[in-house]
């Protein structure tokens, strides 16, 4: 199946809803109700580390944001958000744009906020300056992320949700974490009947140096995705193991117990995804999944979401 | 040593976040060996073709050009630059 007839079906049976935009769906109950299982899911695996858990607002502050180091390597994917901020003045000038069609966007301002490019960037600057405990920190955290990527391939949303773990501490402890949670990630989503693969990865930077930053993250395999088909033949990333060294130990001043400077990993699930990755894989309906998924993700047994009376 | 690795170092000095480790660099040294990070490469890239007034033509802004003092010296030289600095 390529990607259009997966996402003419979607929208057939109803799982998806266009919302107007390219990459953009309102999603059905059914549709919420498996990613709300797979928070569940994941989430029982990750209990041994006692991880914090934090769930992020779809929108960051704009300096958490440019901490991130997003906006200089991937410019063309964010998102900043105006609004308006003039006098009556000039108010009365961006009603007559709005009216008569006219180029009002310009008459906009800068907010100090922006949508948030992923779950794990919030965290690094909650310990700004600070010292780690000796055996590090641990967060599990979600949020609703976006990319500026408009596709009619479902797998390529412009709105999705990545639940994260995190790690903060030494670099032998991020990388274990790392490893751990790839060996775990893999063990999860196999046994939800996905066919997968784990192979190392690049993120696509943007401009000139992407092919340094690419090679760099390549050579020292910093990133690896899982990988499965989404919504065509050709498999895409549901999940991925990130060993960012000492980057946002560096940008956030963050030392470990012994004054060293702290390194980071992160595992993310792509709910969404892997969601689709699941209809792609079992079909439309639900109830027609295998009995091992269904069981394994407690579809039907407990109301994961509660429909609107 | 030539004015070419003068700059070169110096560049890496301020740009490479290397700490104290560039005075004592070999020039056929791995510098992602000796802790040069993908930002800092870039960042490095950047003051170079500032360095020499030059544009590194896209194909050269690979890993494998920035790897060592000896490599950096040869793209600048190969770019035409051959006495001195830019």
């Amino acid at each position: 199946m390529n990607s259009n007839d997966f996402r003419n079906q979607l929208l057939e049976a109803g799982v998806l809803v266009d919302a107007g935009s390219p990459g953009l769906y309102h999603r059905s109950a059914d549709y919420e109700s498996v990613v709300r299982a797979l928070e569940s899911y994941v989430r029982e695996a990750g209990r041994d580390d006692n991880p914090q858990r934090l769930f992020f607002a779809p929108v960051i502050n704009l300096e958490t944001l440019m901490g991130s180091g997003y906006v200089g390597s991937f410019p063309n994917l964010i998102g900043t958000i105006d609004s308006f901020d003039g006098d009556m003045k000039k108010l009365g000038e961006f009603r007559e744009r709005v009216d008569s069609g006219g180029e009002w966007f310009e008459l906009m301002s800068h907010t100090d906020v922006a949508l948030c490019s992923a779950a794990c960037h919030s965290v690094y600057p909650m310990y700004k300056g600070a010292t780690l405990p000796i055996e590090g920190l641990y967060f599990e955290v979600q949020a609703n992320c976006f990319r500026h990527e408009p596709s009619m391939d479902p797998a390529r949303l412009q709105s999705f949700r990545m639940h994260e773990f995190v790690y903060l501490g030494n670099p032998d402890g991020a990388l274990e974490f790392r490893e751990r949670w790839i060996a775990k990630g893999q063990q999860l989503l196999g046994d939800l009947g996905l066919v997968l693969d784990l192979v190392p990865a690049n993120d696509p930077f943007f401009g000139r140096g992407a092919q340094i930053m690419a090679q760099g993250q390549l050579e020292k395999e910093l990133k690896f995705e899982i990988t499965a088909t989404i919504s065509s033949d050709t498999p895409g990333a549901i999940s991925s193991g990130n060993y960012h060294e000492d980057h946002f130990g560096v940008t956030f001043s963050m030392s470990t117990h012994d004054g060293h400077v702290a390194h980071s990993a992160c595992f993310a699930f792509g709910l969404d995804r892997i969601t689709l990755a699941l209809y792609y894989a079992h079909g439309f309906q639900l109830e027609e999944w295998p009995d091992e998924v269904r069981e394994r993700l407690a579809l039907g047994q407990s109301s994961h979401f509660i429909e609107p009376t | 040593m030539t004015d070419i690795d003068a700059a070169i170092r110096q560049v890496l000095e301020v740009h490479g976040r290397l700490g104290a480790v560039v005075a004592s660099l070999k020039n056929d040294d791995d510098l992602y060996q000796k802790g040069l990070s993908s930002h800092a490469c870039v960042n490095v890239m950047l003051a170079i073709e500032d360095a020499f007034e030059i544009e590194i033509p896209e194909a050269f802004l690979t890993r494998a050009t920035f790897r060592t003092i000896d490599s950096i010296r040869e793209t600048v030289e190969s770019l035409g630059l051959t006495n001195g600095l830019g």
